[in-house]
């Protein structure tokens, strides 16, 4: 099953879980999905008109969704997805 | 033509010119470059202690903060008898002490708009080691401008991260990020902490990057991002490409000159330690003494449940920020709160999120339960 990996400022939204189960046709459905289970997630991933926020950044494998098919990209049953998020610290 | 080493140098460098990849060419490469590490901190510790062990011949240092104890878990080139000097100037001497032979330029200023061209043209390679998104920004657009490679490290909790950014080979920074995340969303160092040797293993590598790059050996990491877990010991590297609407470094870019910014970020340029909600809304600590006193307060703690153990508030009702939106209606709109956490900034988006739900009763305590401990009540720690 795809799993995705939730970076650790998110992992707030998600009960602390580090990485989630995900089932879709494609990337956008899994994120779909994720997004029912864990709705607090939506407002930091997802813009009001339903794409992904431009400083977010999902990568399916070594490979940014940007650069395939973006939410469209095609879901392997052993896909790892994981979003990269911006952080500031040093 | 590449300067030459006297007999002491080849001797402190020999264990460098018996690696037939570096070697007295390589060394001599070393000693001819130069180095501007932006943040004298967590990663700009190793980054300029390993440099200068190096030989890199000269050495960029621009901070513009003083020593704190805080600072001491994981700012390695520091020490405890440097606390309260500038930051630039207890590491100038800790790096000479470590290699009287390389030059170590002190800037005792903040990388800003104004200064970064005039400090940065004259280097070979720019390192960032800031801790905050402004200056990462400015740093990115720097180098795309000056044609400078960027050897990127950042850090939080336990994740780290590192690329070298460089446009003319590669992606940049904003390639990979091209809007910051809104104001408040990622936690800061200073809010959400980090381990301190996370910035040893990231600084360390980024050192290891700007010696390849200035020697030009190996494979720098450019369009790949390295991907750190110091909890699972995990280290996994994803491909970056070069984004063709990139504003600054793409073929259409728009972005000619640095930009303001703070005013980009909606954040200032320094992980700024104390939060503020605006004058309208915050309350002074000895202001909420006297409030507490002689009126019937609620005091809501946004912040984690591990931190209750450091210090607390009697009476406060602790609701981390995470979960307060779902636990909204736990709380009565028709009564005066305080709202606060660490230092003031988790609280001023408690604040946010509280007035956005109809409450108009809310106060922030400014600069959070450590500025109370400082005020009102010294038997409290400072954290």
């Amino acid at each position: 099953m795809p799993v995705l990996k939730i970076p650790t400022p998110l992992r707030t939204y998600t009960d602390g879980q580090a990485e989630i189960s995900v089932s879709g046709g494609n990337v956008g459905e899994a994120m779909g999905g994720l997004i029912a289970q864990y709705p607090a997630l939506k407002p930091h991933l997802y813009n009001g008109d339903g794409n992904l926020r431009p400083f977010v950044n999902l990568f399916m494998g070594e490979d940014n969704i940007k650069d395939l098919q973006g939410l469209e990209t095609p879901l392997p049953d052993d896909a790892r997805l994981r979003l990269i998020p911006s952080i500031a610290g040093g | 033509m590449l300067p030459g080493l006297t007999r002491d140098e080849i001797l402190r460098y020999s264990r460098h010119l018996l690696i037939p990849e570096v070697g007295l060419d390589g060394q001599r490469k070393l000693k001819g470059s130069s180095a501007l590490i932006i943040g004298t901190g967590g990663l700009g510790s190793p980054v300029s202690l390993y440099l200068a062990a190096a030989g890199v011949g000269r050495i960029g240092l621009v901070d513009y903060d003083v020593v704190d104890s805080s600072n001491l878990q994981r700012q390695v080139i520091h020490g405890t008898s440097t606390v309260g000097t500038l930051k630039v100037e207890s590491a100038r001497a800790k790096l000479l002490d470590l290699n009287p032979d390389v030059q170590v330029d002190a800037y005792n200023e903040p990388f800003t708009s104004e200064n970064a061209m005039r400090i940065a043209k004259d280097y070979d390679v720019l390192i960032d080691g800031t801790d905050n998104f402004p200056t990462r920004y400015l740093t990115n657009d720097v180098c795309v401008f000056l044609g400078k490679p960027n050897v990127y490290g950042s850090i939080f909790r336990f994740d780290g991260q590192v690329s070298v950014f460089y446009a003319k080979e590669g992606p940049c920074y904003r390639c990979l990020f091209p809007e910051p995340p809104p104001p408040g969303l990622v936690p800061s160092c200073a809010e959400g902490g980090v381990l301190g040797v996370l910035p040893g293993t990231i600084g360390t590598i980024q050192a290891t990057e700007a010696l390849k790059v200035l020697i030009g050996i190996g494979e720098p990491l450019i369009g790949k991002l390295l991907l750190y877990n110091a909890l699972d010991m995990s280290f996994e590297f994803v491909k970056l490409k070069k984004n063709p609407n990139c504003r600054v470094c793409g073929p259409n870019a728009d972005v000619k000159e640095l930009i303001d910014y703070e005013e980009f970020c909606g954040v200032p340029g320094h992980d700024h330690e104390e939060g503020s909600a605006g004058a309208n809304w915050d309350i002074a600590a000895t202001e909420l003494a006297e409030r507490v006193e002689h009126n019937h307060l609620k005091l809501l703690d946004v912040r984690e449940p591990h931190e209750l153990e450091i210090s607390s508030l009697p009476n406060a009702v602790n609701i981390p920020l995470g979960q307060l939106a779902a636990r909204l209606s736990e709380l009565d709109s028709a009564e005066d709160m305080v709202v606060f956490c660490k230092a003031g900034t988790r609280s001023a988006r408690a604040l946010e999120l509280l007035v956005s739900a109809g409450f108009k009763k809310v106060k922030n305590l400014k600069g959070g339960i450590n500025a109370w401990a400082r005020e009102v009540d010294t038997s409290l720690p400072i954290y």
